[in-house]
Order: structure tokens, then sequence, then C-alpha cells
């Protein structure tokens, strides 16, 4: 199917498309194209200017040179709504759905059907419940966008592009915040959605979610085409390769000697789930991973053990001192450090610069004034250690890409020296090439002594970072797996609670 | 700071074509520059000056007060009551209401951190609470020193000789005691760096171990006692308080002087000396209207427009660096 696919006249394509941002030139003559019933994989690094070609395309930036073209025809877009009226759609990274409307509100938001001034609120809800259904949504039209999972607001984006009759649906790291059944799901509509011939471009970090979906995988690397996969040469290295133009295969993990217990949490009952306890412990130069669905408490372990949420009960205890709860303060003085879920909101206060960022958490510690030259010794030190990549270190945080970003958080918190490390999803939007750094950090830290807790999503770098694994379902643990015996399976069984490996299907 | 070299070019503008445009034909002289309108016009800068750095320090934070004129009536009122009616000496009058101006702002910084109120209507309910308490507190009536001010009105109508006629006002100095204090706090302390961090990103800063609590009752704490003082030096000055209408609207003066300065809304931005030229840029205008025009009835509404226009300016300025920097670079 995708060799006829890709004979066919591409319903739309970029054609030496160029884009510069003040700093960067985003994009450098990028090619590409997509024709109808063919799911289209873009990969690259972080900043590789994916979401930049996406945005062109869906008429949110308009080309320094270059044009986009409709079925051979050459179009200026002029604003996302003229490009949905065309038939392209752009399901966002970040869902920003309002949330303050109904499901039929936001699926017609923009192209309201109505008669004179007034909505016609029942056609509209009639046809949305269509649609909902095609993609297999029982939801109400009526409820309130607020009251949908993400996974559920996914699927409502994609309803609102199917309902302007969209031919081109871009989907920016869909599955980012989904749940693995909900992962499923998508994919069945995805491939449903080729079968009726919408052109899907797919954009993720994931790449064995393209090895499983896509027909044609584009790589694009500092703004340039990188070159091109078909379905049948679809494989992890090469497109890592497409990526960053290099080999980088997993770094071979030394076996670990866990010392002294650094961390000890006793009965913990966080606010989110105050009838579960938690008790866990982790030694200086282990690795912990914390495993579990979306919800199931993970990061309100972490959260609570720092201080950021107050605990309901329990005793954390740090190298031998008990932490009273009382804040991050309190924590970061004690030797914990944290790197948060959500890097942009909590972990970096990005209109600053990187090396204000870098100093933050130590800068009270060389007393009350303001040591300058403690700061730049800071900045510099976690730059050149970390490789992070930027022009100056009074640049913008914010103007980072989230790997560079995320080493700052690790960098900032490395300078405090603590004993106990956090890390709550350390490789979201993070690509290829700093995802592979920042393991082999963790692995080198762990080999000084560090105790090291994460969550993660990601069962394949919990697996291979993880000397045990803490499987969550509820906000408790529900099991532990370590030694050889440690597999994928294992891990979903624990955190579904069911008994076999198909617990998946009881999704809807 | 380009931002500050464009408000100080303004202001020279501004202070230019008022000296023209004050030129008097009877005597030959230009009224802007006699001594008296200048050491009025820094008098002036002084006192609402203290109150925009008043200001500063809660915006900073992502904060609004709305209070700060209420509180200028809260201290003008009682520093006479306490001076007149209860006959404590200035010594000691002045450090009580400081403090219990202070104490206003611990109650908002409470309100706003503890019980996670918005500032907005903190300080609005404050606004309203203050006033009212103020007027039902003096029944309405004057509050004035009589000859029980003891010294204290140097601070305001005193003025320190520079040449036989022109004289450096006492608030101007107070202004810039208070500015260069704020100044090093903003700049050289970790106090500063956490207040501005706090500013713009406050979940991150608190992440990073800041106390963020702390520092943003601090900053209401610093708002409030700053207005104490403007209060004090305003009660100073005229010798007399009126609860209904003594202090109304600074609070807006003393906001529009901090954002003109270059403190964004949104927080974690501006300088010191930013405030006091955007505190400057507001007295002046004044200043123009009450020479050129008869009356000043137009006051609010030229204040108003200027600063409209040059909020639109930059804006537009702004956007048009960021197009050129782009077409340069591509």
């Amino acid at each position: 199917m995708s060799d006829r696919a890709s004979t066919k006249e591409p319903v739309l394509a970029a054609r030496r498309v160029r884009k510069a941002f003040p700093g960067v030139l985003a994009l450098h003559d990028v090619d590409f194209s997509v024709s109808a019933g063919e799911v289209v994989a873009l990969v690259g690094e972080n900043g590789a200017g994916k979401s930049t070609l996406m945005k062109v395309l869906a008429g949110l930036h308009r080309p320094d040179s270059g044009e986009v073209a409709i079925d051979g025809e050459v179009v200026e877009l002029a604003s996302p709504l003229h490009a949905l009226q065309r038939g392209i759609a752009l399901i966002h990274q970040e869902l920003n759905l309002c949330d303050n409307l109904t499901v039929s509100g936001a699926i017609f938001l923009g192209a309201e059907l109505r008669r004179g001034p007034f909505l016609l609120e029942r056609e509209m809800a009639r046809i949305s419940r269509h649609w909902l259904l095609r993609l297999g949504l029982q939801i109400d039209p009526q409820a309130k966008v607020s009251s949908l999972r993400l996974g559920q607001r996914q699927m409502l984006e994609i309803a609102r592009a199917l309902r302007a009759d969209a031919r081109v649906l871009i989907m920016d790291e869909p599955t980012s915040s989904l749940t693995q059944t909900e992962v499923e799901r998508l994919f069945e509509v995805v491939r449903e959605l080729r079968q009726h011939g919408v052109a899907i471009i797919y954009i993720t970090h994931r790449l064995s979610e393209v090895e499983e979906l896509a027909d044609r995988c584009v790589g694009l690397r500092d703004g340039k085409n990188s070159g091109e996969l078909l379905r049948s040469s679809i494989d992890h290295n090469a497109m890592v390769q497409l990526m960053v133009g290099r080999d980088l295969s997993a770094t071979a993990r030394q076996p670990r000697n866990p010392g002294d217990v650094a961390l000890s949490v006793r009965g913990l009952r966080t606010q989110a789930f105050p009838s579960a306890t938690v008790d866990l412990t982790v030694r200086r130069g282990e690795v912990v991973g914390i495993a579990g669905l979306l919800g199931s408490g993970r990061s309100e372990v972490l959260r609570a053990v720092f201080g950021v949420d107050a605990r309901v009960a329990g005793e954390v205890v740090v190298a031998g001192n008990s932490l009273s709860g009382a804040g991050p303060r309190q924590a970061a003085a004690a030797g914990v450090a944290l790197l948060p879920e959500d890097r942009k909101s909590e972990g970096l206060i990005l209109s600053m610069s990187v090396r204000e960022n870098l100093s933050l958490p130590t800068l009270h510690r060389r007393g009350r004034w303001l040591d300058r030259d403690y700061e730049r010794k800071v900045a510099a030190s976690a730059i050149a250690d970390l490789a992070i990549a930027c022009r100056a270190d009074d640049q913008a945080a914010g103007s980072l890409s989230g790997g560079n970003q995320q080493k700052i958080v690790l960098g900032k918190w490395l300078a405090a020296d603590p004993v106990v490390l956090l890390l709550d999803e350390p490789t979201r939007g993070v690509d290829v090439g700093a995802r592979v750094e920042i393991y082999r950090r963790l692995d080198e830290l762990a080999g000084r002594g560090l105790a090291i807790l994460f969550v993660s999503s990601e069962l394949e770098e919990v697996l291979a970072m993880a000397d045990r694994v803490l499987v969550f379902k509820d906000g408790a643990i529900a099991g532990e797996v370590a030694g050889d015996d440690r597999s994928e399976e294992k891990i979903m069984m624990l955190a579904t609670g069911g008994t076999t490996a198909s617990s998946g299907a009881s999704a809807q | 700071m380009k931002k500050l070299l464009g408000i100080a070019g303004l202001l020279l503008v501004i202070a230019m074509i008022t000296t023209v445009l004050s030129y008097d034909e009877g005597s030959g002289n230009y009224t802007f520059l006699s001594a008296y309108n200048l050491e009025n016009l820094l008098r002036r800068l002084g006192m609402f000056g203290v109150l925009s750095i008043a200001a500063a320090f809660v915006i900073v934070t992502g904060g609004i007060d709305l209070s700060i004129g209420s509180v200028v009536c809260v201290a003008g009122c009682v520093l006479p009551w306490l001076l007149g009616t209860c006959g404590v000496p200035a010594w000691l009058a002045l450090p009580l209401v400081l403090l219990l101006c202070a104490t206003i702002g611990l109650w908002h910084g409470f309100l706003v951190v503890g019980l996670r109120l918005q500032p907005f209507v903190v300080t609005l309910c404050g606004l309203l609470l203050y006033r009212g308490l103020m007027r039902n507190f003096t029944g309405d009536q004057t509050m004035g020193f009589g000859d029980a001010d003891s010294g204290l009105r140097w601070l305001a109508t005193g003025k320190i000789p520079i040449t036989d006629g022109f004289g450096l006002p006492v608030p101007l100095c107070v202004l810039i005691v208070v500015a260069i204090v704020t100044g090093v706090l903003w700049q050289r302390t970790v106090w500063g760096r956490h207040l501005f961090a706090l500013g713009r990103n406050e979940e991150a800063a608190r992440f990073a171990g800041v106390p963020t609590g702390r520092l943003t009752v601090l900053a209401y704490v610093a708002c409030s006692l700053l207005a104490g003082l403007g209060g004090c030096l305003f009660v100073l000055d005229v010798n007399s308080a009126q609860a209904s209408s003594f202090g109304s609207f600074y609070e807006l003066y003393a906001i529009a002087g901090a954002v003109l300065g270059g403190v964004a809304l949104r927080g974690g931005e501006g300088f010191v000396i930013g405030v006091v030229l955007g505190a400057a840029l507001m007295q002046l205008l004044s200043n123009t209207i009450n020479l050129v025009a008869d009356s000043n009835q137009l006051e609010f509404a030229v204040v108003g427009a200027v600063i409209l226009m040059g909020a639109a300016f930059d804006e537009l300025l702004q956007r048009w660096l960021r197009f050129r920097g782009a077409r340069r670079r591509s």
C-alpha cells in the first residue's frame, strides 16, 4: 500500500522552505511532502526544526522563502483557521483547547453553525456525536472539555479536524501525555484514518512508535533534511543515524555496589492518595526506578519527599536526618534535589539567564551578598561539565532546546552537591542525543555514591537504568521488579493490576 | 537598560518643552526653571517616588498593591493624632506609625501567602477598609499638627541649601536614600535575586529552594512600610489630613510611576532607577500642565494619554527591532 501511496501526487508539500527566527535559522531549504493515505513520521532532535516545519505547514508561521503546495497548487496559508479550511489540521503538542467550552463547542470552534446571530447548538451536538463515535469515543457533546482526560482531549482535537474535513493531520508528539491504552486507541484511529485516505504527519521522539506506524520516515537535523527511510528500512538505529548523524548505542552499564541507606521513606501518605502508604529506601550508589501508569501516585511521592507538597503522614529520613517537610529549602539543605516533571514551569525560570538558573539553588550558601564570581564559576563548570549548548551564560534559559534545558536543571542541583537525586520523567521532551548523555551522567553519579530515585513512563528507560523498579498502582507500591526477571511485561502487569499480559484490553 | 535611556530622554524632552512654554513675557523668565518651581517639583518627586518604589516591591513579585493610597491616609491621620492628641514625642511617633503600616503589610502578606487570596482582592479590600476605618476614627475631622509637629515638618518642607536661592528638598533626599537601599537590596543581595526569581516563576523558584512565601510577605511589608513613610511626608508637607480624601488615588500614581519606569506587571523585571525616572515623569507632566494650562482639569487626561502613548510606542519599537533583527540574520 505504501508503494502506491508514494507514487501519488502529494496532498501537501513544502518546497525549499526557509524560516529564520532571531538568532537561529530554524529551517534551511527543507523539502517535505505527504500523500493521501500515507503516514509520514518526522524525526529529529529537539531544535532540529520539526515543530517549525509543522507550523509552516499549518499556517502558524509564514516561510521566509520557499513554498507550500496543496494538491500541487501553491498556497499562502494566512492562519491555522485558513489552513484548516484548506484541509490541514494541526493537533498540538501542548493541548490548548479552551477548556471552558463544551465538547461540541470545541469541535466547532471558529466554524460555528448558526442561523443569523444564533448558534445551532443542537445541530452541532448531533454532528459532534457522529464524529466522536467514529473515533470510538462515548462522550456527551454537552460535557465540558475540562472534565475530559488528556487522551480524550487529544481525540477531541482529532474529531475537530475530521469535522473540518481535514485531509492532512499533523500530530506533534501526540502520545507524550497518553496512557498505554490511550496510545493503542490512538494508533487504531491513525490506521483507520490512513485507510480512509487521510494523510498523516507524525512527530515523535518515541522511535518504537515510528517503527509501528510509519510508511515513511523523514529526518531533520539542524534545520535541514537529513534523509528519509521507507517502510522496509525503518529501524531504530537507522532513525538515530538520521537524527544525530552518528550511532548512539546505549551505554553498557557497570554493575553497581550500593552502600548505606541514603533515603528512607516510612509510612508516607500523600494528599493525592491519603489511604495508601509508601515505604521505600534508596542506598548510596543505587538507582531505583518508579514505574506505573499516569496518575498512579508516582510523582506525588517525589514531591512529598522534596517537601513541595505537604505530606499527610509518614517520615522521610535523608542520610540520617529526619525531614519535617517544611519545604524544598529544608530538603535541599539536607541534600535532596528534584528534577521536576514539568521543566518549563517548575524546573527553570525560562526568562532568566542560564547563569542565574544554574546558581539559584546554591547562591544563598555564599552569604547574603550576591557573589557574582561564584555564579560565573558555577555556570562555567556546569556548561563545560554537562556540555550545555548555549552561546553565552547570559542567554535566556528558555531559548535553549529541551535537552539543554534539562541539563541546566540537572546542573543547578549537582552544584548543590546532593546526597539524593530525585528525577521525575527526566527525559520527557529530550532528544536522543541529550538523553544518552543524561543516562551516562546518572550512571556516573551513581558510581560516585549518589542515591538516585527516578520516575519514568518509558519502560525501556526504567529497565536500562534502574537496579530495582518499584511499580506503583493507586498510590501504593504494587510490587518490586529486580534482578534478572525484569521485563516490560512484568512491570505492566503490576501497574495495571492484571494477571495476564493483555490487560490493556479493558480500556473502554 | 535601553528602556531607561528612553524614559530619561523623554523626561528631558518634556522638561525642555515645558521650559520653553513656561516663558513669562512680563518678567522675561522661564517659570519652570525658577527655584520655587524646581524645589516644589523635586519635593513632590521625593514623596511620590517613595510610593512608586513601594508599589514596585510588590509588583516585582507579580502581585499588586491597591491599598497604598489608604495606607498613606492611615499614616497621615495617625501621625498628627499621636503627636497632637496623645502628646507622643516625635522620635517615638514616627517609628510607631511606620510599625503600624508595616503591620498592615504583614497582614496583606499573610492573606496572600497564607490564605492564597488574590493580591488584587486583598489590597482592593484594604483600600476600602483602611480609609473607612480612618474616616470613622477621625470622625471625618481634619487632623492637623497645630504646633505639635516638634520639628518633624523639616522632613517634608525643609531643604538643604545648594546656592543662594535653591536648595535640595529633604523629601528628595529621603527618596535618594530609599532608592539606594532598595537598589542594593535588589541588585546586590541574594534576597533581591530570589525576589526577582520568584516574580518570574514562583513555582520554579520554590522548587529551587527559594523561600518564596517569606519573601512575598516581606515584599508586602516593605511596600506598606514605604507607603507609610510617604504618608508621613505628605501629611508633614501639607500640615493636615482629611481622611475622606487624603492620599486618595495615590496608589494609581505609584503604580503608574513604577510601570512607566519599566517594572513589568507580570513580575520579575525592573530597576529602581527606572522607578524613580517613571515617578519623575509623572510629576513633571503634572507640573507642565499646571504651568502651561490655565487649570489642571486636563491633568489626568494628559497623564493617561502620555502613558498610553509611551506603552504603544515601546511595543511598536520592540516589534520593529525584532523584525529588523530577524531580517538581518536571514
